[in-house]
């Protein structure tokens, strides 16, 4: 495999091919890229807190307070020019339980008191409920990684990311009415998706589905029969 | 049109027009207006939608007027807005598939895809050689259906009723080779992890490829019919120009962006476990960037899918389609990203598993969403009529900005 660096264009096809193995934990495309993000973020002020190397997917981690120079950093430093997505993560276990039952299939199923369960934040770590991702590209090398922001749990802000990547309008409003995550700088912070006037944000974890509440869920009656699988196969091999 | 700013925290910009700034540029432009022509010009809000006919589905758009030129258009969305992502949260892995197909309803098997290759990562499954080839050439078929039906539609929004009819009796073609295999027209739910659910029937193979032959065809026709007519060029060229740095910093993808000149496709330079690279084809890009281009890539793609479906055809391996996985699917820790290029544009989920039945957060990146963002922009200063080409040439569909 060719040894350059990935932030080289000739490394497109070199970081393709490798990535292409999956069971390749070491992959030095990535590394060199991951070394040379470190640079470029401490070149623009920010730093990184801890990085990843995935199976196709690079994570790194920074400081919610440079986000923007963080981003800003991979865009110019790193040509990372095309903006995939920003999403939030919302790491707090949910207090409904993993399928979120209504109040009728306790009764049917029981229902155990729902330990307040530890947090396990994904790659690259994560010390606090909330965390944003922003997953940039380079188009011409092939390079992307996703940069992670820690939300400290009294502030549950983040500045915005529109200097840097004008398209950032929307996924930051949508960030904003979802999770609640008040975007600072956001020329136009209205809700995108949900009716004006609605209360709350649907995709925290605290936030029950309703529809779940209402109505009971059938459940996990029957599991398809995948083909070539025994009839007397008890599923406990999952 | 309820636009609250929050005062102090804002700079007017493409998108923030508040009505008291409307007001005074109206008002300095008509000032102009009788000072140099005495003719008054008038601002107007124009609403388009939510049941435009252009908006395909029900988006609302309020473009701000002066005369017939556009000062300030803001697309409104959410009139279709399903909540998948917090559904995801509370179905199994492959109840997700389901909902998933949904998203984008005229190329759907591709919507699940890049889900079921995301959960195949996290499972380290891969799917059999067999299974891949079939995959692939379903994700195409599903290309084809989609962007055919844009080709003819295109037309129709111009002015021009005769493709959308084409497209339309071509396209059901399509559909029925995707029926024989999936048993659905429009909502196939035909990927599993570590697989597919069923083989191919018999005769098929040969069936699509008579398909294909006709849907070059129907490309031939269209490009001649569409593509060569004055009328649609003069409404095209020049309309809607994006540039290519800001098509990459809105998160284009798909022909919108290869219209703009970048040679960037998902399909080639994204690793995922689809046989593109056992297939010899071509990306297409063009230089112009404006509707005419954007048109111009889906064609000479629809094209490039029928090739590929044939090559891959030829070479269809033989062997299981599934792979071995556990009846009860439970996705081992970890998150994976993975996107791939559907008929729309870039499309990945995020998947975050904490070892359960169930995901624990599913992001789900569309390319409609991304592609309508840059509208706030491409729209400032066009023509009326030129609303219609653009946004016909940014061919979105609702259930993939809303999800």
């Amino acid at each position: 495999m060719a040894d350059d660096t990935a932030v080289d264009d000739a490394a497109a096809d070199a970081s393709a091919e490798e990535t292409e193995e999956e069971t390749t934990p070491v992959d030095p495309a990535r590394e060199a890229f991951v070394a040379a993000m470190g640079e470029a973020l401490a070149a623009a002020g920010s730093d990184m807190v801890e990085s990843h190397i995935g199976v196709t997917e690079t994570w790194v981690r920074v400081p919610r307070d440079s986000w923007v120079e963080a981003v800003g950093a991979a865009r110019n430093a790193m040509g990372c020019t095309w903006l995939d997505y920003i999403a939030g993560i919302d790491w707090l276990p949910s207090p409904f339980g993993r399928d979120m039952d209504s109040e009728q299939d306790w009764v049917v199923h029981g229902r155990e008191e729902n330990e307040p369960e530890e947090m396990q934040h994904g790659y690259a770590g994560g010390a606090t409920r909330f965390q944003v991702m922003c997953r940039v590209a380079n188009v011409s090398s092939g390079a992307a990684v996703i940069i992670k922001a820690d939300l400290p749990d009294d502030d549950v802000s983040l500045p915005t990311l529109i200097p840097v990547f004008p398209g950032a309008n929307w996924h930051e409003r949508e960030m904003w009415e979802m999770y609640g995550i008040d975007i600072t700088g956001h020329p136009d912070l209205r809700v995108l998706y949900l009716p004006s006037g609605f209360e709350g944000n649907p995709m925290r974890k605290d936030y029950p589905l309703l529809a779940r509440r209402v109505k009971p869920w059938p459940g996990i009656v029957d599991v398809e029969q995948m083909p070539g699988e025994d009839d007397d196969s008890d599923g406990s091999d999952a | 049109m309820t636009t609250e700013i929050r005062p102090g925290e804002f700079s007017a910009e493409v998108t923030n027009i508040s009505d008291a700034e409307q007001m005074r540029y109206i008002a300095g432009q008509a000032a102009d207006a009788r000072l140099n022509v005495e003719i008054e010009t008038e601002g107007m809000t124009l609403n388009m939608g939510p049941q435009h006919p252009a908006t395909h589905g029900t988006l609302r758009l309020v473009a701000k007027l002066d005369g017939e030129q556009v000062i300030g258009a803001e697309p409104i969305m959410g009139y279709m807005h399903r909540g998948y992502e917090k559904l995801t949260e509370v179905r199994t892995y492959p109840q997700v598939t389901t909902l998933i197909n949904r998203i984008d309803w005229l190329g759907s098997f591709a919507n699940e895809v890049p889900f079921i290759l995301a959960a195949e990562q996290l499972m380290e499954v891969e799917a059999p050689p067999r299974a891949q080839y079939i995959r692939t050439i379903l994700f195409e078929l599903s290309r084809i259906a989609n962007i055919s039906l844009f080709l003819g539609d295109m037309g129709v929004q111009l002015g021009a009723v005769t493709p959308v009819f084409l497209a339309f009796r071509d396209r059901e073609f399509v559909l029925n080779q995707i029926e024989a295999v999936t048993g659905g027209r429009f909502h196939p739910n035909f990927d599993r992890i570590g697989g597919l659910k069923d083989d191919l029937p018999a005769g098929w193979i040969e069936d699509t490829k008579a398909v294909m032959a006709t849907m070059r065809t129907f490309c031939d026709e269209l490009e001649d019919l569409v593509m060569g007519n004055e009328i649609f060029q003069a409404r095209c060229r020049g309309i809607g120009v994006i540039p290519p740095d800001v098509a990459l910093s809105y998160g284009l993808s798909g022909a919108n962006l290869r219209a703009s000149g970048v040679d960037w496709d998902l399909r080639r330079d994204a690793p995922n476990s689809m046989v593109y690279d056992q297939v010899d084809w071509k990306v297409w890009t063009h230089p112009d960037g404006d509707s005419f281009a954007r048109y111009w890539c889906r064609l000479q793609e629809t094209r490039e899918a029928t090739n590929i479906i044939d090559q891959l055809l030829d070479n269809i391996p033989s062997g299981p389609i599934m792979a071995k996985v556990p009846r009860i699917i439970k996705v081992p820790p970890g998150e994976a990203y993975v996107a791939t290029e559907n008929p729309l544009g870039a499309m990945g989920y995020y998947i975050v598993s904490q070892g359960e039945l169930v995901p624990f957060r599913v992001k789900i990146r569309t390319a409609s969403f991304s592609n309508m963002s840059i509208t706030p922009w491409l729209l400032e200063g066009v023509f009326v009529p030129d609303i219609i080409t653009i946004l016909a040439s940014l061919y979105f569909i609702l259930g993939d900005i809303d999800r």
